[in-house]
């Protein structure tokens, strides 16, 4: 950014570019959140050009946004996540200044707002195509009313709506006809009756999701006769059985995605009749239904197109695992996630025929061994993902075969096995490897670290969870080679000092750390994470005890993306606190076990906060804070959970280590 | 024999001033009519039916105006004689006599004499035809001759009843004792049951009782046109029999749409519009009291005497004939063009004459019950209000287009059929129902006034019974307005107002202000 300040102070050749190139120009600078809030800094012809081509807003403040909108008149989607507290008069604001502008509107994290608002609201803004009124619990059939006076409306969210009943949906099915999206999850009102109505009138509905709603068979019908119908979530109805399926006569030939997870009361017959007719079907997710016996997977055999399937949960039946081995097709994507079933011999019959899969997921799969992995990597040579945390009986020598055969992966979670340098060494060769998961390996040192990070430049996410045999070393290493980091988790490492995070300073696009339970660490090395990670946004330092206020200084004055932190058990007090309410964007903070803090320092940063929209808070301050002033938190949007967990010395108090039939090593 | 019908034989033979041939025997079993002579009644018809048509109509209106009495004025205003009887009587038993004798209308009796004339024609006639068929088929049908037999007997009893009734009317003593049942309405309802099936009923009858006086007048005429019908339709045993048994039957719908008869396999039958709308089609003979049912009648009959309680009393007439093989039976209704007419295309015959009723007043009658509840549905049969009644106010689920459902299916299946409907959230009202209430009220309240006068005026016949109808409910709205319903208008009013804000925005700016 720095450059374009240059050239346009120079001879300003933004003179002699029309306003259309500015905007394409303006349209690449979409990476740092930043570069655009400094052009526009620089002088009132780029002020106003920029704020012209925005597209897209997210304010801070509700308080602000006359403002802001006079400012940016051509904002098509107004996203309002980061303002817990929307009344109606603001929503009426927004209406006034957007008017046929603005298209898409996500109230989804806000509250307050009523029927009159959003009845302002889509009265004067036409266009509107996208709403999200997800988790608007206080939302009653009114709403939805006023909801279906938009008429252009495409996709709706409602999910968690809880008092819309089935004459609100009745209201929207009669509205809003162009639907092509609609969400009512835990929408627990809405019954058979709504959502045949949707169906018969909403014709372009493409997507549906119906999770944990009380249904049952006699809305299938219609629901099925949806011609345009792709994608079905049908997770947690537990009144879809197999007799409600079975006399089901439609099919949806259109039906892309079908979720059925958490329904436990079918088997392969009511699938089987559900999803008949169905040739398009990619995906299909079934976690937690019923279980996969070679019947199921006989009565998918047909469905060729078939790309993805998921059985996380599920009761697998080694037949099952056969049975799917013998489908005509290779899937892409594959999950046994949890499933206890699955064993060498099935698995590698299975993934012997399934030679494209890209993504697999044998998390918890505890029986397989080096054979599995084996045939995994001679026949699946395209694999991009492969998550199999917890695979405790696959020898370390296994996981070198990832590296020699599989070149493609991005993604590995080997969390919690016994992979070894050696393993690492060999992995380094996935040169696009972007997210590293290697908690609880307790075979790792930083030499496995160093060949990671000399050679896997893309990595993004690194997890050194537990992993006690790092040091500064390794990470430091990964710094240097690993630019582009955005996340990672180096928690319960004792052997973790300053050094670590000032290497660490270095990654600017550094988003998320976690080094919660790091005992050596300071305020030195958070004050240099704060300096060099301005994108900064999560944070945990929760048991770092050494760390103290001038952290918490240096956060407020730099990490300004800063938006959840958990700072329990460290050493902060009142002026860290307070230093910390100051920052704009701090949504979620933990404050448990503070020794340093008081009911008054608490209170003042409480009420400093203007944005916060999720406090936990020790359960012995609830007395001490008086209630006018817990009223006035809340009011504002913010929702204090009160927690009364016991302050806890140890750094494993548990000894979970054991759990895992682990030796614990002597820190 | 009980003193109240010595009495009244005993006034039947005194002042007897044209039946004088008769002899005492006539109460029994089998009279022989053939002495009868009522000349003198034929050659003053003409007469006293215009006179009557003058004097009559007057006084029921202004009782209707009234509206003082409830079913009591129904059963006693087909003459203005009898209702002041009725009222007096249990006051002052000797004031009474000599406002009875002062009340006395010669007229009235001509009428009276005049119908017992009509109703000996139609015995004569069908006592022909019976004459006629033995010439025909001998050794034919037993029962059906021992069915005519006793339609004949029922027939005459009836004639003796009113005409001793009639007498009865004349003094005054007597008339103390015999209670105090108008005449008139003992002849229509002794005449009405066997004569209604017939196709070709003279009018007066079916006016029965309370419209006696009236409808004698209006189709003075027909009668004789009526009785040459009689003559085309023939067969009356069978068919006599039947329609006594209809009118035994319980109510039902008329639920004949299923029914596929061929035409020609049934007979139709058509009922006029008077006689449909007649309230009452059973009559007691000594007080009058009318009757939508023949078991009720039957009940009420053991209030007067120990000999209505044996158990052929109590008894169903002619349940026995019912083992004969019937000809089928089916109604028309008398409005011409409607497809239950005999004469439309696609003529669809009603089942039961309570489905003509029913449909009748249904489909040609004004809606004039109105649902003092909603204000807003009409029906004009009774039953069917009642049936409103009992889920009226239940109807929480609403249409924009203001159609209120009792069942959350039927509102959306109704919004399903039509194109912009929508379901109407009640919450939208919060503050209007309780004011609208009494508007509503208001508005209905003079609507319904409009639609008395208007139904008065249109039907005569149904205008009694309406009347009385509206009565009852103009009695209603105080207890349908009662606290009660109020206090569920105001807090759902109330309650569902967003409260949460309010609260939290008041103690936000009280704490702002506190510290």
């Amino acid at each position: 950014m720095k450059t374009n300040k240059k050239t346009t102070s120079n001879c300003n050749p933004f003179d002699f570019l029309t306003e259309e190139i500015i905007f394409t120009i303006l349209d690449y600078l979409n990476d740092d959140p930043f570069s655009k809030k400094s052009l526009s800094l620089t002088c009132k012809a780029l002020y106003s050009i920029e704020s012209h081509h925005r597209k897209t807003l997210k304010p801070l403040r509700a308080e602000l946004l006359s403002r802001t909108l006079h400012r940016y008149p051509h904002i098509e989607h107004l996203d309002m996540t980061l303002c817990p507290r929307i009344e109606d008069s603001m929503l009426n604001v927004v209406s006034l200044a957007c008017k046929d502008a603005l298209c898409s509107i996500n109230l989804s994290r806000s509250r307050f707002f009523t029927n009159i608002g959003l009845s302002s609201l889509v009265s004067s803004c036409f266009n509107l195509v996208e709403i999200d009124l997800s988790n608007g619990v206080e939302l009653n059939d009114l709403a939805a009313a006023a909801i279906a006076e938009a008429k252009n409306l495409e996709k709706l969210w409602l999910s968690r709506c809880k008092l819309i009943t089935d004459m609100g949906i009745g209201c929207v099915a009669v509205g809003c006809r162009k639907l092509r999206l609609i969400c009512l999850k835990w929408c627990l009102k809405v019954s058979d009756l709504g959502l045949q109505l949707l169906a018969l009138k909403c014709k372009e509905i493409r997507s549906l999701d119906l999770s944990y709603l009380q249904i049952t068979e006699k809305c299938l019908p219609s629901i099925l006769q949806l011609q345009h119908l792709e994608d079905l979530v049908l997770e947690g109805c537990l009144g879809i059985d197999d007799d409600a399926l079975s006399t089901l006569q439609q099919s949806c030939k259109s039906l892309k995605t079908l979720n059925m997870s958490n329904c436990h009361n079918h088997s392969h017959v009511g699938l089987s009749s559900l999803i008949n007719g169905a040739e398009n079907l990619r995906e299909l997710t079934l976690a937690y239904g019923p279980a996969i016996t070679e019947d199921l997977a006989k009565c998918l055999h047909t469905f060729s197109g078939l790309r993805s399937v998921k059985f996380d949960g599920c009761l697998v039946k080694c037949s099952g695992v056969r049975a799917i081995g013998r489908w005509p097709r290779s899937l892409k994507e594959l999950s046994f996630s949890k499933c206890s079933g699955v064993e060498d011999d099935s698995l590698s019959f299975l993934v012997r025929a399934h030679k494209e899969l890209t993504k697999l997921d044998i998390t918890c799969c505890r029986k397989i061994t080096y054979d599995s992995v084996d045939s995994i990597t001679s026949s699946c040579r395209s694999l991009t993902s492969v998550r199999m945390e917890s695979c405790s009986l696959v020898p370390k020598e296994a996981f070198v075969l990832f590296g020699q055969r599989c070149e493609l992966i991005e993604e590995l979670d080997v969390t919690d096995t016994k992979i070894d340098d050696e393993g690492l060494k060999s992995i380094s060769r996935c040169s696009k490897l972007s997210s590293l998961k290697l908690g609880i390996c307790l075979n790792i040192t930083d030499d496995g670290l160093k060949h990671i990070g000399s050679s896997c430049s893309k990595l993004k996410e690194l997890d050194l969870y537990r992993s006690l045999g790092i040091t500064d070393e390794g990470i430091a290493a990964v710094t240097f080679g690993c630019p582009e980091l955005e996340i990672i988790n180096i928690a319960y490492n004792d052997k973790i000092t300053d050094s670590s995070l000032i290497s660490l300073s270095r990654c600017s696009r550094l988003r998320v750390l976690e080094i919660r339970g790091c005992p050596h660490v300071s305020s030195k090395g958070l004050s240099a994470i704060a300096v060099g990670c301005r994108q900064l946004a999560v944070l945990d330092i929760k048991k770092c005890f050494n760390i103290n206020d001038n952290a918490m200084l240096q956060l407020a004055q730099f990490s300004q993306s800063l938006k959840q932190i958990n700072l329990s058990y460290c050493s902060v007090t009142d002026v860290g606190l307070l230093a910390l309410a100051s920052m704009n964007r701090l949504r979620n903070i933990t404050v448990l076990h503070l020794r340093g803090l008081t009911p008054n320092g608490l209170a003042a940063a409480l009420l400093t906060c203007r944005g916060i929209t999720k406090v936990k808070l020790h359960a012995s301050f609830k007395p001490l804070l008086p209630k006018s002033l817990l009223d006035y938190i809340e009011a504002h949007g913010c929702v204090l959970h009160w927690r009364d967990k016991a302050f806890q010395v140890e750094m494993d108090p548990k000894g979970w280590k054991l759990h895992f039939g682990k030796s614990p090593e002597a820190p | 024999m009980e003193p109240n019908d010595r009495l009244s034989l005993d006034a039947w033979a005194n002042p007897s001033s044209s039946c004088n041939g008769l002899p005492r025997k006539m109460s029994l079993e089998n009279p022989s009519f053939t002495n009868f002579n009522l000349q003198q009644q034929e050659q003053k018809w003409d007469d006293t039916s215009i006179l009557n048509y003058g004097i009559r109509i007057e006084p029921p209106f202004l009782e209707f105006n009234q509206a003082s009495e409830s079913e009591y004025l129904l059963s006693s205003t087909c003459n203005n004689q009898p209702k002041v009887l009725d009222q007096e009587d249990g006051l002052n038993s000797e004031a009474l006599q000599t406002s009875k004798s002062l009340d006395w209308d010669p007229r009235t009796m001509l009428n009276n004499l005049s119908f017992l004339e009509q109703k000996i024609h139609h015995l004569q006639d069908l006592v022909h035809l019976i004459v006629g068929r033995k010439g025909q088929a001998l050794g034919g049908h037993d029962q059906l001759v021992t069915q005519q037999q006793q339609l004949i007997t029922a027939d005459l009893t009836s004639i003796i009843v009113q005409l001793i009734s009639t007498a009865g009317s004349l003094l005054p003593s007597v008339k103390h004792k015999l209670s105090t049942g108008p005449p008139n309405g003992q002849l229509g309802e002794l005449l009405f049951p066997p004569l209604a099936g017939m196709n070709c009923v003279p009018q007066p009858q079916h006016g029965s009782g309370s419209k006696a006086v009236q409808p004698q007048c209006v189709t003075g005429s027909k009668v004789s046109d009526q009785c040459n019908q009689m003559d085309v339709t023939g067969s009356f045993g069978t068919e006599q029999n039947l329609s006594i048994e209809e009118h035994e039957m319980k109510e039902e719908e008329d639920a004949d749409e299923g029914e596929n008869l061929p035409p020609g396999s049934y007979d139709i039958l058509q009922l006029e519009k008077e006689e449909i709308l007649a309230p009452h089609t059973h009559f007691c003979t000594i007080c009058g009291k009318g009757f939508k049912r023949d078991a009720n009648l039957r009940m009420h009959m053991r209030g007067h005497g120990d000999e209505y309680k044996t158990p052929a009393a109590l008894a169903k007439p002619n349940k026995e004939s019912s083992s004969e093989p019937v000809i089928i039976k089916r109604y028309s209704c008398p409005f011409a063009g409607c497809k239950r007419n005999k004469d439309h295309k696609k003529f669809q015959p009603l089942k039961t004459i309570l489905c003509v009723k029913n449909h009748y007043k249904r489909t040609h009658c004004d809606k004039s019950y109105i649902c003092s509840r909603c204000n807003t549905k009409k029906f004009s049969v009774m039953a069917d209000l009642k049936t409103h009644e009992k889920h009226c106010g239940k109807d929480k689920w609403l249409c924009s287009c203001g159609t209120t459902f009792s069942r959350k299916d039927k509102l959306f299946g109704h919004i399903a059929l039509f194109q912009g409907h929508t379901p109407a959230i009640p919450l939208e009202e919060t503050k209007g129902p309780s004011l609208s209430c009494d508007k509503m009220d208001g508005n209905e309240a003079s609507n319904k006034s409009g639609n008395i006068n208007f139904s008065f005026g249109s039907n005569a016949g149904g205008g009694a019974q309406n009347i009385i109808e509206v009565k009852e409910d103009a009695d209603d709205p105080a207890s349908y307005f009662s606290p009660l319903s109020f206090d569920t208008c105001n807090f759902g009013g109330f309650h569902e107002f967003p409260r949460p804000t309010f609260d939290d925005s008041e103690s936000s700016f009280s704490f702002l202000e506190a510290p």
